[in-house]
């Protein structure tokens, strides 16, 4: 193999950092719902890479992000309908105005 | 340096990129286009991996999906154009440091663990795909896809349900 496994890794931790930071700084909730695809996709490169590269008998890193997927679409979606529900209530989708139930 | 080795480092590098400036762009929709980039990015290294079963999921769900799906909300809800808000300087620089610090540790951690690549290849193709989710036996994924399967309906009765919901001002 011509790239070493931990360029992969270094890689997938980039994004995984990279998404966190976009979700610590944001308050807007679309752009944080970006950030959490960017981490779920971090994690599902790790799996990918976990399978192919040291355990290539098996394939359950394959099938795990394949069920990531699928779960993160789900997720996109609940959190799309919560997001333009919360809009239509308050005119705004930032986290600080979300504060309804806070106290 | 191979083709093979520099087609890797561009890809990592649109990944990371695309990452980046979707996280940091002050324009939602430019966000969402550059976020569009990163996981292009990511099928690429999929394909790259010889798994086109994994990066047709990819551009599929993502692509097709997820994105069109945030470019959609972005439209239903902010005035697109707009700039948002730039966010507080302490919470910048905490977060960047935060980000940073771990980002140090697990890099530390992963250039000193020796990892030992089997000397096997994946060679898993889309029919053994299709045989080992469906296979109640062992090594069969049976459970987990019926699971993702009760998952997915459930996803979209809520959705229903939160979407029919009437609007408290009008109402």
């Amino acid at each position: 193999m011509s790239v070493p496994i931990s360029h992969f890794l270094i890689v997938s931790t980039a994004l995984f950092f990279i998404g966190a930071y976009g979700f610590f700084t944001r308050r807007n909730m679309i752009t944080m719902l970006m950030s959490i695809e960017l981490i779920l996709n971090s994690v599902n490169i790790n799996f990918v890479v976990f399978n192919k590269y040291l355990y290539p008998e098996k394939a359950d890193g394959l099938f795990f992000s394949l069920f990531v997927i699928a779960i993160a679409a789900a997720e996109a979606a609940m959190a799309i309908a919560i997001i333009i529900h919360l809009y239509r209530s308050y005119r705004s989708i930032d986290v600080e105005d979300a504060d309804q139930m806070k106290y | 340096m191979t083709a093979n080795v520099i087609a890797f480092y561009f890809i990592s590098a649109i990944i990371l990129g695309g990452g980046l400036l979707a996280v940091t762009s002050r324009m939602v929709f430019r966000s969402a286009i550059w976020l569009l980039f990163s996981l292009t990015g990511i099928a690429a290294l999929y394909f790259w991996m010889d798994l086109n079963f994994l990066a047709a999921v990819q551009i599929i769900v993502y692509m097709g999906g997820i994105v069109v799906l945030i470019i959609f909300s972005i439209f239903l809800t902010e005035h697109s154009g707009d700039n948002l808000p730039p966010a507080l300087l302490w919470r910048k620089a905490l977060s960047a440091l935060l980000a940073l610090v771990g980002f140090a540790l697990v890099s530390f951690m992963i250039l000193n663990n020796g990892f030992t690549i089997s000397s096997e290849i994946l060679n898993i193709d889309i029919a053994n795909i299709g045989r080992k989710m469906l296979n109640t036996g062992d090594g069969g994924f049976a459970l987990p896809f019926e699971a993702v399967s009760i998952l997915l309906l459930a996803a979209m009765v809520g959705c229903i349900a939160i979407a029919l919901k009437k609007n408290p001002e009008k109402s």
